[in-house]
């Protein structure tokens, strides 16, 4: 593998854990439990979809094949996509999203902090921008997860429900493989593996404050991001997304 | 305008020989453009008045994230979704501002929300006609949009400072969702033959439910008579409808598009078009609830209330918890 192939595989990685999940997000769209949420997704979803335009759009540039952002977001399949099994979750209720929200902030401020020194310029200027909205994200969805976990009866046994049904989707954020390697060699990324203990650290604080308890550790489920096997739910995400792209080919809107 | 048919004292303008002294001291602060604030004395039918006005204005921003939350999850590209979804954000922040200025007047946002979901208040009956493919993102943009600016620039002035200064901040945002609408519609319009004629659908279904969003004739409504006296409404429904023809046509043509009437001529004498009315009868009963998409729109929102309880009760106990906890530990 060149080391452009795993950097386009890594940007692939980025922007399609962005896209999965704004994409998720913009399912709220009018239907959150208050008037402040509702917002507060939206706004959400809006700069992970601002994510995902630089991210595919830087790596639409490493592959050189003339590709689009466009392209890459709504004219792949399943299987060529490259984003945590966490993100294509379902949205559930509003419980387990802010609890899958959390699980992937918790990550990806680490991850965008560590990429804001890479080698590689232009990824380094798009985790400066993201990492500043990661960081308000998670305090966002930290304070959320404390405040129901730590609110009524039924708050807490639908938090802890979502924590217990989406932690075995944790362990993937931190496999690595060749691509990691090759990043890791060139000074692009940090090894995943790397970013483990202070995520631990972020779980074991707020969950605490939440009065959740960790599950026992279960196999970590993988197959997301080296696309190898994602879950049938991401099938029926890019029916939606995709639909227009795919039933009016080459019409621009 | 996304407050239609609000009603007022229902007694006509109050004459001079019928006021008090405190109604004709505000009647003469309202004639000299001041603005009244949520302190100060206002006679009951104002205060009633604005609350039906501006809550069902809040409420039309609210279940208009709806129609275009509907295509969110399908818009064609990513810089479309981002858009539409900032678009969709702007509204509840809109219904943000309108339920503040309404509070001032002594009403809850949990309170008009109770009487969104049981139907005693209402919402613009625009929005219940359904959004069926991606023009429609435009039509909503360039026509409901284009119609509702077209009362809330002159209601910027309108003599409750609350509800006139959130109309400003509105304002700015609306002229862009207009212009992005277009702006859809113009890419539809010069594209392929199955975009154009999706264009065409869009303003074929929404052109008459657009001038519904004017309301009937208002010229001998005491209700509207009153509103006016008050400045809480600043036009007529038909000089709006007829603004707002005017103004339409003509980017119609330029997008290529027919406007849906057959009655439409330009009239030199009035200096503006001649058009054909929309169905009256439709309008009342899409505002009686049997409009093609009203069960849906309220099933929504009265799903979302009641699905949200458990957050919203389990955020409450929390700051509960946490006050709790600080005054023990003072």
């Amino acid at each position: 593998m060149s080391q452009d192939q795993a950097l386009a595989e890594f940007l692939l990685r980025m922007g399609d854990n962005t896209l999965i999940l704004g994409h998720r997000t913009s399912e709220w769209c009018g239907h959150g439990p208050a008037l402040e949420e509702d917002i507060a997704l939206a706004n959400t979803a809006l700069d992970l979809i601002g994510q995902t335009q630089m991210w595919l759009g830087l790596a639409a540039e490493v592959q050189g094949q003339g590709k689009t952002a466009d392209d890459l977001a709504f004219l792949r399949d399943a299987w060529e996509f490259r984003n945590l099994l966490l993100v294509e979750m379902p949205n559930g209720d509003f419980g387990q999203t802010l609890m899958r929200q959390f699980l992937f902030d918790a990550w990806h401020v680490l991850q965008l902090r560590a990429l804001t020194s890479s080698s590689d310029a232009r990824v380094a200027a798009i985790a400066a921008k993201a990492v500043k909205e990661a960081t308000y994200h998670l305090d966002r969805s930290a304070e959320t997860v404390i405040g129901l976990g730590d609110g009524t009866e039924e708050s807490h046994a639908r938090m802890q429900a979502a924590l217990y049904y989406l932690y075995p989707y944790v362990g993937e954020m931190f496999l690595s493989d060749a691509v990691d390697a090759a990043l890791v060699e060139a000074g692009i990324a940090p090894d995943p593996a790397s970013l483990r203990a202070e995520f631990d650290a972020t779980l074991a604080r707020v969950l605490g404050e939440a009065t959740l308890t960790l599950p026992a550790a279960r196999r970590a489920r993988g197959g997301g991001r080296d696309g190898k096997m994602h879950t049938e739910h991401l099938g029926h995400l890019l029916t939606t997304m995709q639909w227009m792209q795919r039933a009016y080919p080459g019409a621009t809107w | 305008m996304y407050a239609q048919m609000v009603k007022s004292t229902g007694k006509g303008v109050m004459s001079r020989a019928d006021m008090s002294p405190e109604d004709a001291a505000f009647q003469d602060r309202i004639d000299a453009g001041e603005k009244i604030e949520p302190k100060d004395w206002m006679p009951e039918g104002y205060r009633k008045t604005l609350i039906r006005q501006i809550g069902q204005h809040a409420h039309s921003e609210i279940v208009g994230q709806l129609p275009e939350g509907n295509w969110i999850t399908r818009a064609p590209t990513l810089e479309r979704k981002a858009i539409l979804l900032a678009k969709v954000q702007d509204e509840a922040g809109h219904g943000l501002y309108l339920y503040g200025a309404a509070e001032t007047l002594g009403i809850s946002r949990d309170e008009m929300t109770r009487m969104l979901l049981d139907g005693r208040m209402k919402y613009s009956s625009i929005f219940n006609y359904p959004t069926l493919t991606w023009a429609d993102m435009g039509a909503v943009g360039w026509l409901v949009d284009g119609a509702a600016i077209m009362n809330q620039v002159p209601l910027q002035r309108t003599s409750f400072g609350p509800y006139s200064r959130a109309m400003i901040r509105i304002c700015k945002e609306e002229s862009f969702h207009q212009r992005q609408g277009f702006d859809i519609m113009m890419k539809m319009a010069k594209g392929t033959p199955q975009q154009k004629a999706m264009a065409q659908d869009a303003l074929n279904r929404f052109w008459f439910p657009s001038l519904m969003m004017f309301g009937p004739s208002d010229k001998d409504s005491v209700h509207s008579a009153q509103s006016m006296a008050w400045r809480i409404k600043m036009n007529t429904n038909d000089e709006l409808r007829q603004k707002f023809v005017d103004q339409t046509v003509p980017q119609a043509d330029y997008l290529g598009l027919r406007v849906p009437d057959e009655n439409l001529k330009w009239n030199a004498d009035k200096g503006g078009y001649d058009f054909s009315e929309p169905d009256w009868e439709e309008f009342f009963e899409v505002l009686k609830g049997n409009g093609p998409c009203n069960v849906d729109r309220l099933a929504a929102r009265n799903a979302a209330w009641d699905n949200g309880a458990w957050v919203r009760d389990g955020l409450m106990a929390h700051a509960e918890k946490k006050r709790a906890r600080k005054t023990a530990a003072e």
